[in-house]
């Protein structure tokens, strides 16, 4: 259904854009955060790092003020339909948000210890897929400001992509390790960086879930794409 | 590596029908064919379909002047009072169009009763307003009348109220009494169903909040058709909506469905206060 016309009450209009706004902020601020994350892990930028572990104050304020902001809308205005959707969504959509500053800010912490240890192997497919989660993360955050349910769609599509490439990643770390106990330390901050970023495209997936049943009314069948099969390898690791 | 193959198209398959599976069903009471009404030459309905569901709650909404009113007229037969009005089309109770010319009106508005807006006690006593209709259509004894009004009474949760002044006037009752005791008349002559036009609209929040709980208590014996312009009356009350707009049946459905996630455009709006 295309959107509609404007409300007849014109500051519940006002106040619905301002809940939109709220959440393309906090959405931005959590990218940033991310993209300072990752980069304090590959320059081994420790003051980069610690600027997106702070971001994180800002995004849980964010999450508070969203939150009592929709209660509020719910109270007062007693919203239904697309107005009821939307403000639900946005309740739902805050807590990803949230979780995804959490990962990022966890990304940020792991690399501050990772720049004192030597790495004598590339980062290359953890980075590969650190690019495509960024990507998702971009999409979804463009597609809460313009309502694009075709970008949503796409990012439910994509994260079987970053599952898969988290299977590499996994394994190719568990390979290093076998090679050389030194390694230990430093792949098993990378894994967990790995699995942070994981993480980060399953709520960037539950996003667009939710802004698909914001948008439609319709709910996104349950059976998203899954490729996360490390769980399998974790005893085998002979098959590394 | 693994792609995901997800079709767009495959996504809309996998979609939940959201809401339908609470769809409402059950044994219709009243069937609605292609109805349409005028007033000399204005048409008020435009070509309505749809079902009353037996003790369902059908709530009916619209903005003002959309038909809403005229349904409930149509049911009863009320514009058989004046002339110039007139409905066509099929409105099927127990197998027979309730507005053909063969039908029996003052047996019709017995099976089917209204309640109005504004209360309308009679100027007699709270007994005997609830007795008046019944005196129209049965002999009873003076017990069987006295247990028939405290039933219809009790029905309308207003007997505890007036058991000790049931001979005083009726319009000695407060504004929501009132309204319930005109419950009470309409449900003493054992109808099947019972018409709302805006039943609450006159009343305060507490007087509004014991009719709705009384049309939940009434639906166990009663099909009930409820025009309301209080939308989240609709939302708490009425196991379908219907959605009137100038004339037309715009989208009937169950409530939780019309109030979350309409099909179609018009409703939403009217619903989220954007025209109207």
């Amino acid at each position: 259904m295309p959107e509609s016309s404007g409300h007849i009450v014109k500051s519940f209009e006002q106040e619905l854009a301002r809940l939109r706004e709220l959440l393309i902020e906090m959405g931005g601020i959590v990218e940033s955060q991310l993209a300072m994350a990752l980069q304090a892990l590959m320059q081994k930028d420790a003051e980069l790092a610690s600027r997106a572990i702070e971001s994180d104050v800002r995004v849980d304020a964010l999450e508070r003020e969203i939150e009592q902001f929709a209660i509020r809308l719910i109270a007062l205005r007693q919203p239904v339909a697309d107005d009821l959707r939307r403000i639900v969504g946005a309740l739902k959509i805050t807590v990803d948000l949230e979780r995804i500053g959490d990962y990022a800010a966890n990304v940020a912490k792991r690399s501050i210890v990772l720049s004192g240890l030597s790495l004598p192997f590339s980062l290359t497919g953890l980075m590969h897929m650190a690019e495509m989660v960024q990507e998702q993360l971009k999409l979804i955050v463009d597609a809460i400001g313009d309502t694009d349910i075709e970008k949503a769609i796409s990012v439910w599509q994509s994260d079987e992509r970053v599952d898969d490439l988290y299977v590499v990643v996994f394994r190719e770390l568990i390979t290093y390790m076998m090679e050389d106990p030194r390694n230990i330390t430093p792949c098993t901050h990378l894994l967990f960086i790995s699995k942070n970023l994981e993480r980060i495209g399953d709520h960037a997936t539950n996003i667009a879930e939710t802004l698909h049943y914001t948008m439609t009314g319709q709910v996104l069948s349950q059976e998203r794409p899954k490729g996360d099969r490390t769980v399998y390898y974790a005893d085998r690791p002979e098959r590394g | 590596m693994l792609v995901a193959s997800a079709q767009p198209d495959q996504l809309q398959n996998q979609t939940q029908e959201n809401g339908e599976s609470a769809a409402v069903s059950e044994k219709p009471c009243i069937i609605i064919r292609n109805l349409d009404f005028f007033y000399n030459d204005r048409q008020a309905l435009r070509n309505v379909t749809m079902t009353l569901p037996e003790r369902k709650v059908t709530g009916i909404i619209g903005p003002s002047g959309c038909g809403k009113s005229t349904l409930l007229r149509v049911l009863n037969r009320m514009y058989d009072l004046y002339p110039n009005q007139r409905a066509t089309g099929q409105v099927i109770m127990d197998g027979e169009n309730i507005i053909g010319p063969d039908v029996d009106v003052s047996l019709l508005r017995r099976r089917i009763g209204m309640v109005f807006q504004k209360p309308t006690p009679f100027p007699m006593s709270i007994y005997d307003n609830v007795a008046f209709g019944v005196r129209l259509h049965e002999r009873l004894s003076r017990a069987e009348m006295d247990e028939r009004v405290e039933w219809a009474l009790t029905s309308a949760a207003l007997w505890d109220e007036v058991k000790d002044v049931i001979r005083s006037p009726a319009t000695s009752l407060s504004g929501g009494q009132q309204q319930r005791l005109c419950i009470a008349r309409t449900i003493a002559v054992h109808p099947e169903v019972i018409l709302l036009d805006e039943p609450t609209s006159a009343l305060d929040p507490i007087s509004t909040l014991r009719i709705e709980e009384l049309i939940d208590e009434l639906k166990r014996n009663f099909t009930i058709a409820i025009v309301t312009h209080n939308l989240q009356q609709a939302a708490r009350i009425a196991d379908q909506v219907a959605f009137f707009f100038m004339g037309e049946l715009v989208e009937i459905g169950p409530s939780a469905q019309i109030f979350t996630a309409p099909k179609e455009r018009r409703t939403q709006e009217y619903i989220t206060g954007r025209f109207g």
